[in-house]
This record gives C-alpha cells, sequence and structure tokens, in this order.
C-alpha cells in the first residue's frame, strides 16, 4: 500500500466511491488514490437498503441498494483505484510547516488488524463518512433499558443482512424513510406493525413510501404523536403513545397503550463529523455537516465534503452527483498542488510555507494567494463561509440552510446547483432567488416539505453579470 | 390514495394519489372519462400518468427480500422480482421464497426462484456474495 497518496476518500460507500472515480477521471493516477472503508466491503449502506428505486435519475433504471452500490463499486475496481477494507480512520491532521508536519498535508491515521496504527499522507481528503441514526439516547424517552429497541436501520441490517427478525409485533417511531421501509419490510416478513408515530405534524419521510409502505398494507400513521413510556424490563411489552401539542409537549389524557415486543427509532439521522471536527472543520449546526463553498471545500484547504457527512439525502442519485463534484475538486486541487519539477518542488514548498503562516494570522490564504485581494482583517479566521471574495448564500424564509454556503466564481462550473430543504410544508408558494436584495428568479411550486432535499441551479453567466455581488438569498414566499 | 375500497374506482370519480414511480412522488389526480378515455393530472412525466391508470386498473408491485444463503459471507441474500408483479400476490410471493436456500457464491441477475406465485415474473438475486470457508 501507498503510504502517500494525492487524494485519500473517507469511506467507501455512495459518497466516497463516486468522489474516487471522480477524481481518477479528472486526471489524478488511480494508484495515488486510496479509499478508506470500515466495513468488510465497498458500497456503505445501500448494501442493507434491498428495496427497489435507486438510481432512476442516474442510470435511467429502478434498481435495489446493492445493485446500486455494485454498480460504483465497480467503476471503482475497473478504474484500479486502491481500497482497504475493515480498516477505520481515527485521525485526521494538517502540517503546519514546522513540528506537525509538511505545511497542508494532510497526515492520515488509521488503523485495522494486518497493520495495526498506521498513518497515509495525503494532499487532498474527501470526507464521505455517512451519517448515523439518531439513538434513543439522544431521543430521552423514559422507561427501561428491555431488549427490543432498534434503530430503524439495526433492524434493517438484522433482517436484511443477518437474516434475523428483531420481533413480532412492532411500533415504529418516527416516519423517516427507514423506518417507513422498515414497517413494510417487517410486514413482508410476517410481522404485525401496529402503528407509526410521528413526533412533526408531517411525515418524516417520502410521500411514495407513505404510499408504498404504509399505505398499501393498512399500517396507520399518526401524526403529532410521540412514545411517552416504555413498558417492560427484559423485553419491551408495550409503549404508551401519546399526542403532542404544537410545542410538541405529550398532552395529558391521550395516552394510548400500544402492546408491542419492538420498538423501532426512525427519528433522524446525523453526519457523522467527528473526524471532522477533530480536524478544525467548521460545522454547520443546522446540517450538523461542513460549512462548504462552490467545490464543496470546507475551510480546511484541501479537505472536501460529500453525501451524507455533509448533509443528509434523501435520494442516493443526488449523493452521487453531488460526490462526483467533490472527487473533480479534490482532483483539480491535487493536481494543482503536486509539484512537476524539481524547481516546481522549491516553489511549491516556498509558497506551502507562506500559506501556513498566512493561516497563522487568521487569514484566508487561499483567497489572497489565488486573486490577490487583501481580506478583511476582522473576518473569523478558517471560516469557508467568508472566504475572501466569495459571495455569500444565505437562507430566506422557510429556508432552513443551502448547500453550499459560499460560492468564489472563478471555481464556479457553468451551473451551479445550491441544495437546500425547507423548515416546513409549504403549498403553491415561489421560490424565489435573491441577488443582494433583489429578486432575480421566481420558480412556482404547488409543494415543498421538508423530507425532501431541494435544489435550485444558478448559471454562471448570471452571475458574472453583477460584477460586487456580495449576497445571494434564497427564499420561499406565498405565490 | 383511496384505490383499494373500491368506491374511488368508480367511472367518472378523480382518484388522488402519489405516484411511487420515482422518488418525486407526485400528487396524480386520475379519472376515467365515460367514453373511456383518461383525465389525468400533477404528473410530471409520462411515468406517472402510466403509473396512475395502472394502478385503478391493475395495480402492480416490484417485490424485494431476502432469501437464504449456504456457505455465503452473510446468512442471507437480497432478491427482487425481475419485474413488476400483481399487488394481490404480494404475500403469495413472500411465502413461496420462504423455501428457497440458494448455493454461494451468488450473482447479481442469478434467478433464485423462476416463475414466482404464478406470475410468471422471476425472483433474481440483488446483491453478489461470495463463497466462505
Amino acid at each position: 500500500m501507498n503510504k502517500s497518496v494525492e487524494i485519500l476518500v473517507v469511506g467507501g460507500g455512495p459518497a466516497g466511491l463516486a468522489a474516487a472515480a471522480a477524481a481518477k477521471e479528472a486526471g489524478v493516477k488511480a494508484e495515488d488514490i486510496l479509499i478508506v472503508e470500515r466495513d468488510r466491503e465497498l458500497g456503505g449502506i445501500l448494501n442493507q437498503c434491498i428495496h427497489n428505486g435507486f438510481g432512476l435519475h442516474t442510470f435511467k433504471e429502478e434498481l435495489t441498494g446493492p445493485e446500486y452500490a455494485q454498480r460504483y463499486a465497480e467503476k471503482v475496481q475497473a478504474a484500479h483505484i486502491p481500497y482497504l477494507l475493515q480498516t477505520i480512520v481515527v485521525d485526521i491532521r494538517t502540517g503546519d510547516g514546522k513540528d506537525k508536519g509538511v505545511c497542508g498535508t494532510k497526515y492520515v491515521t488509521a488503523m485495522n488488524k494486518q497493520e495495526g496504527i498506521f498513518t497515509v499522507e495525503a494532499g487532498a481528503v474527501v470526507l464521505a463518512m455517512g451519517c448515523r441514526e439518531r439513538s434513543r439516547g439522544a431521543l430521552n424517552i423514559p422507561g427501561y433499558r428491555p431488549a427490543g429497541i432498534y434503530s430503524a436501520g439495526t433492524a434493517q441490517r438484522y433482517v436484511n443482512i443477518e437474516g434475523r427478525m428483531p420481533g413480532k409485533e412492532v411500533v415504529i417511531l418516527g416516519s423517516g424513510d427507514i423506518g417507513l421501509i422498515m414497517a413494510r419490510r417487517m410486514t413482508l416478513e410476517g410481522a404485525k406493525v401496529k402503528l407509526v408515530a410521528e413526533l412533526m405534524p408531517y411525515s418524516g419521510g417520502l410521500k411514495r413510501n407513505i404510499a408504498q409502505c404504509l399505505d398499501d398494507f393498512g399500517i396507520p400513521l399518526k401524526l403529532s404523536h410521540t412514545v411517552v413510556d416504555i413498558d417492560g424490563k427484559e423485553r419491551v411489552k408495550g409503549v404508551t403513545v401519546a399526542q403532542v401539542d404544537e410545542n410538541r409537549r405529550p398532552i395529558a389524557g391521550t395516552e394510548e397503550y400500544i402492546s408491542c415486543d419492538t420498538l423501532l427509532l426512525s427519528c433522524g439521522l446525523i453526519p457523522e463529523n467527528e473526524l471532522s471536527a477533530g480536524l478544525g472543520v467548521e460545522l454547520n449546526p443546522v446540517t450538523a455537516g461542513p460549512v462548504v463553498n462552490e467545490s464543496l471545500e470546507t475551510n480546511v484547504e484541501g479537505v472536501f465534503a460529500c453525501g451524507n457527512v455533509l448533509h443528509v439525502h434523501d435520494l442516493v442519485d443526488y449523493v452521487s452527483e453531488e460526490a462526483e463534484s467533490a472527487g473533480r475538486n479534490a482532483a483539480e486541487y491535487a493536481l494543482r498542488r503536486k509539484p512537476e519539477t524539481g524547481q516546481g518542488q522549491q516553489r511549491a514548498e516556498k509558497e506551502s510555507a507562506e500559506i501556513c503562516d498566512m493561516a497563522d494570522a487568521g487569514r484566508s490564504a487561499e483567497a489572497k494567494i489565488q486573486d490577490g485581494l487583501a481580506v478583511d482583517g476582522d473576518e473569523a479566521p478558517n471560516s469557508a463561509a467568508k472566504q475572501g471574495s466569495g459571495i455569500a448564500v444565505k437562507t430566506g424564509r422557510g429556508v432552513r440552510y443551502t448547500v453550499p454556503s459560499v460560492l468564489r466564481p472563478q471555481y464556479m462550473q457553468e451551473e451551479q446547483v445550491i441544495r437546500f430543504r425547507v423548515g416546513e410544508v409549504c403549498r403553491e408558494v415561489e421560490l424565489v432567488v435573491y441577488f443582494d436584495g433583489a429578486p432575480v428568479m421566481r420558480m412556482k411550486k404547488r409543494i415543498m416539505v421538508p423530507a425532501e432535499m431541494e435544489q435550485v441551479k444558478l448559471k454562471k453567466e448570471n452571475i458574472e453579470k453583477h460584477p460586487g455581488l456580495k449576497e445571494i438569498q434564497i427564499a420561499v414566499e406565498q405565490a | 390514495m383511496k384505490t383499494e375500497n373500491g368506491k374511488s374506482k368508480m367511472e367518472g370519480a378523480a382518484t388522488e394519489l402519489v405516484c411511487i414511480r420515482c422518488p418525486i412522488g407526485c400528487m396524480v389526480t386520475v379519472a376515467k372519462r365515460p367514453d373511456g378515455t383518461w383525465d389525468i393530472t400533477g404528473n410530471t412525466c409520462n411515468r406517472g400518468a402510466e403509473y396512475a391508470k395502472k394502478e385503478l386498473t391493475d395495480p402492480t408491485r416490484i417485490v424485494t427480500s431476502t432469501v437464504r444463503l449456504r456457505n455465503g459471507a452473510q446468512a442471507v441474500t437480497s432478491v427482487k422480482t425481475k419485474s413488476d408483479i400483481p399487488k394481490g400476490k404480494m404475500m403469495e410471493c413472500m411465502a413461496a421464497l420462504r423455501d428457497v436456500e440458494l448455493e454461494a457464491p451468488v450473482r447479481i441477475g442469478d434467478v433464485a426462484l423462476a416463475n414466482v406465485a404464478g406470475t410468471g415474473v422471476d425472483m433474481v438475486v440483488t446483491k453478489s456474495v461470495e463463497k466462505v470457508g
């Protein structure tokens, strides 16, 4: 194994695979790329998502999760991109040009059974670690800790990979897609799914999953309901469900006891960013993922993010698309950084030292070097959202977050996708894009829901027509 | 979405349903005109119109599940109906899979069970699993 690579990809799920394949296509040699995956095979969580509906956008056909994963795994294998399985990254650091390594180089510490702990040097890192399910502990449900409480994804793994059924009578808390998919899956396998309870007044899953996973099987969905108590000491015996008010507090007198042996939790996904935080990557409190610019680069230069570690997606097709973009950008960065000759090497090292010096001064080094622009002294250090000459992408009314949150026109593709989610269900509305307060785009939308990621595409030429543009805002307004 | 209670299947009555042909999940309104032609709105593509008609006349689904595997790197492998089967045949299809056991290795596309539940549709493997031991 090569202990020094141009691009190291953390995670071999759909995001990591697409990023690695795109980096190779963008000109980085296969042996200069390395994917590090903790599971025993490539493909990530798609391997347990055996239902169909993947890939309509990418492959124009309806695939199951494992089939979709295999297409990308084969792409990586055909490109001879090296990967390590059953290997976990435990730490990533950036060299400081002094006693902590070469300036700008990323030092990725990983471990596996064969080699123990080892470090790989990388020019660029693509974060593609995916996300985790919100656990019972994070939900604060009272009661004992009996057997029979699983996150929906854990149950999915048991049923679809281990071939074991977690229980016979099931209540599901949360109407996220995995919960809905598992409601159908366990019903097909002979379990009785008695109820899906959702805290919010709207479903957390895709409409099609309500239709084909619940309605098809007559499984009731109660909105504005939650589990207030879990009964059972050794094994779950039942749960108490209650209606909640507009502040999501249980309403006294609405409690209902439902006997069951299993409670599945499908209450949201959280990007897995412990490694990113350790590296000093700035996180957006709304998405719990990194703050990124148009290149999907974080505030730490040469560190890119894509897929569910960046923000939780509902469609893998968009994960692949986003990851390909991150992979291409990481490749461009790596190729730009890589010195071609001995002389280039010296120059690169000199520039590299300067970058570190400027980073020390708390300024956006890349913006200064690339554009020769002065950086405002009072801007927060290491903030991608404030990188030099970038245009800030801000959330307007009704919009919870945007990815990316800063655009540097000189690095934009001809068309820039801005992905976002709305905060609540909106009907008959207009999606409006403002340039420095002036509306430039209006799109009618029949319905927008928090469970479904939305996007707008901005043309580079339109942005170039507005020199000096400081802020783009995306808002949802009554039509 | 009340296609199963029969009432809304009446000619002329409009039915609202969520298209499941892709994750967009369009709300499609569909009604059969007295002359036998269809009045379909709300769909953003042709698949939605096809789905709406089919859902009212001959609803079908793709069934995905798992079958047991001998000597495989995992205990089961995943399978799907190669094309959609009548919605009413889903449970029969699941029952038929209970007796199926494959021998690893298996490859995507291998037939796990031919002509499942008399539908004329094969159940095919959707995950390649290596042999172990």
